[in-house]
């Protein structure tokens, strides 16, 4: 089994650059949720019964191949900052990491499957890929999930499908989602009007981790709600459809940021560029911000590729439990905002200003534009 | 279970008190707790009511039925929007019902079937065409009868029926 230090050392797979429209799309990702027949489920089971049903559950797990050389864990045994890290891997949820004994983490070597045990529902799996490819995601849970099958009674009904904790995974149990860096929407104020249309037809959109959490670092998730009545290739297609309309709504609108207010794009590239290269302390909310524009001006071509880490990388390197991870040591708010602010210089170190500009000399007689 | 008051009527009101870390447990029938006050919280006290002793009186609520498995009620339901376990969706199969139409795009399950409920739905298939093949036979209608053969031979592959 592959130890906790290996593990982070390493990359996620979905940190990964070059998936497809990777400049907009940073992860696709499918989620399973399965329950096994005949046990309570676990928010409702006590300890003892979690515990139980845990060890039914870890062994057929960490015995699939996908899970050969994998990292396995009672989340009992991790500590506090661990967890975290696993969280914002998006390995595990925020509620799994709140999970006390009972409930265990299994990651395969690649890192782009996980499987939670004993959150709200027996079994979440998920499988985890960079750029939009929603369906070899797919491919890949379902030749798990299929595995998994032959050695676990799973709780299922002809009619209601694969029974769940909760009623709104009914079915198929499937949540498929897409994680997008929308800075233009942002930007140019079309975010709002793309996140209703997008509710209007049954998805969802939601933060950096989910349910409940704020859009950081102009990140957003779009997912499938329904989960009954549907095939699961029926629901990717579907989500899919929609995220390429996001996709080319972003293009349009960072196309139109670029010809229509070069001023303002270069500005917030340029302010970015400067504080994450110049800055002592920077709180992680700051830092992800920043980052995202400077990730806008590197797809943009305002700023070359940085020859340090990846930005995607910086965005999960720079958040609290990697920061105290990486320091060995319980680290204060103050010193985690001067860590983060080190790590980003020395990323950035080499990293060539942005490209020289110039505003266009006005006619005399014009109008000058609206600037705002 | 009989009433511990008039012992004759079926005992639905399930009540249990800690005094001075002592658990007592009164089980009463619906009239007996009525003319003892029970489902009046302020007006009851277990101990009054078996030892005379004067004791705070905890809240009453009567027996809500549940489901048989894993005890979960109802107004679990209601407050978590969770379910207990498998069997609950049978014991709580109204409730939920309405909710599906609010929720999903459909009422019925399409798509994956775990390989068990495959072989079974398979199974079940199996019995009915044997019997079709068989009255086929009997009345001497062979070309159904091949179809049915043919149909049966790929289907208990599925069912891995030999």
């Amino acid at each position: 089994m592959m130890r906790f230090s290996t593990l982070i050392r390493q990359p996620a797979a979905w940190m990964h650059p070059g998936g497809a429209h990777g400049d907009i799309v940073i992860s696709s990702r499918i989620r399973l949720a399965r329950n096994v027949a005949g046990h309570t489920f676990p928010g409702w089971a006590k300890k003892e019964d979690r515990i139980a049903s845990l060890g039914i559950l870890q062994p057929p797990i960490e015995a699939l191949p996908e899970m050969k050389d994998g990292f396995s864990a009672d989340l009992s045994r991790l500590g506090a900052v661990e967890k975290q890290v696993l969280v914002e891997r998006h390995f595990i949820s925020r509620e799994q990491a709140a999970k006390g004994p009972g409930s265990a983490a299994v990651i395969n070597r690649a890192q782009n499957l996980s499987i939670m045990i004993n959150e709200e529902d027996h079994l979440r799996m998920q499988a985890i890929l960079p750029g939009l490819d929603l369906k070899t995601a797919w491919s890949l849970l379902d030749k798990v999930d299929t595995e998994l099958d032959a050695a676990l009674p799973y709780a299922w009904d002809e009619r209601l499908g694969y029974l769940t904790a909760c009623p709104t995974n009914l079915g198929t149990g499937i949540r498929a989602s897409a994680m997008l860096h929308l800075p233009g929407l942002v930007l140019t104020d079309q975010i709002n009007k793309v996140i209703q249309s997008v509710n209007k037809i049954g998805l969802a959109v939601r933060g950096l981790y989910g349910e409940g959490t704020e859009a950081l670092a102009h990140l957003f998730q779009i997912s499938n709600q329904s989960t009954l009545g549907q095939r699961e290739l029926h629901i990717i297609a579907e989500l899919q459809t929609v995220i390429e309309r996001i996709i080319d709504s972003e293009r349009n609108a960072r196309q139109k940021l670029f010809e229509e207010q070069p001023a303002r794009l270069r500005d917030h590239v340029g302010r970015a560029y400067g504080i994450l290269k110049y800055a002592h302390t920077i709180e992680s909310k700051e830092a992800l911000n920043q980052l995202s524009m400077l990730r806008l001006g590197q797809d943009l071509k305002l700023l070359k590729p940085s020859d340090g880490m990846l930005i995607d990388h910086l965005l999960v390197e720079i958040q609290p439990a990697h920061l105290q991870l990486a320091s060995k040591k319980k680290l204060s708010a103050e010193a985690r905002d001067a860590m983060r602010a080190q790590i980003l210089r020395d990323a950035l170190k080499n990293l060539p200003e942005p490209e020289p500009f110039n505003l266009p000399v006005e006619e005399p007689g014009t109008a000058p534009e609206g600037e705002n | 279970m009989l009433c511990d008051l008039c012992k004759e009527k079926q005992a639905n009101v399930f009540f249990t008190q800690i005094i001075n870390g002592q658990v007592q447990k009164v089980n009463l029938c619906e009239e007996c707790s009525k003319k003892k006050g029970v489902t009046d919280p302020t007006g009851f006290a277990l101990a009054e009511l078996l030892l005379g002793m004067g004791a705070p009186a905890a809240p009453v609520k009567p027996a809500e039925p549940g489901c048989p498995v894993c005890g979960f009620t109802q107004s679990d339901f209601k407050k978590a929007g969770r379910l207990g376990c498998d069997q609950c969706y049978r014991i709580f199969q109204q409730d939920i019902e309405g909710l599906l139409k609010t929720i999903h795009k459909g009422t019925r399950h399409v798509g994956k079937v775990p390989a068990s409920a495959a072989a079974a739905s398979a199974g079940n298939r199996l019995e009915e065409l044997r019997k079709e093949l068989a009255a086929a036979i009997e009345q001497e209608k062979f070309e159904d009868a091949a179809r049915l053969r043919d149909e049966i031979n790929t289907l208990s592959h599925v069912a891995g029926d030999k």
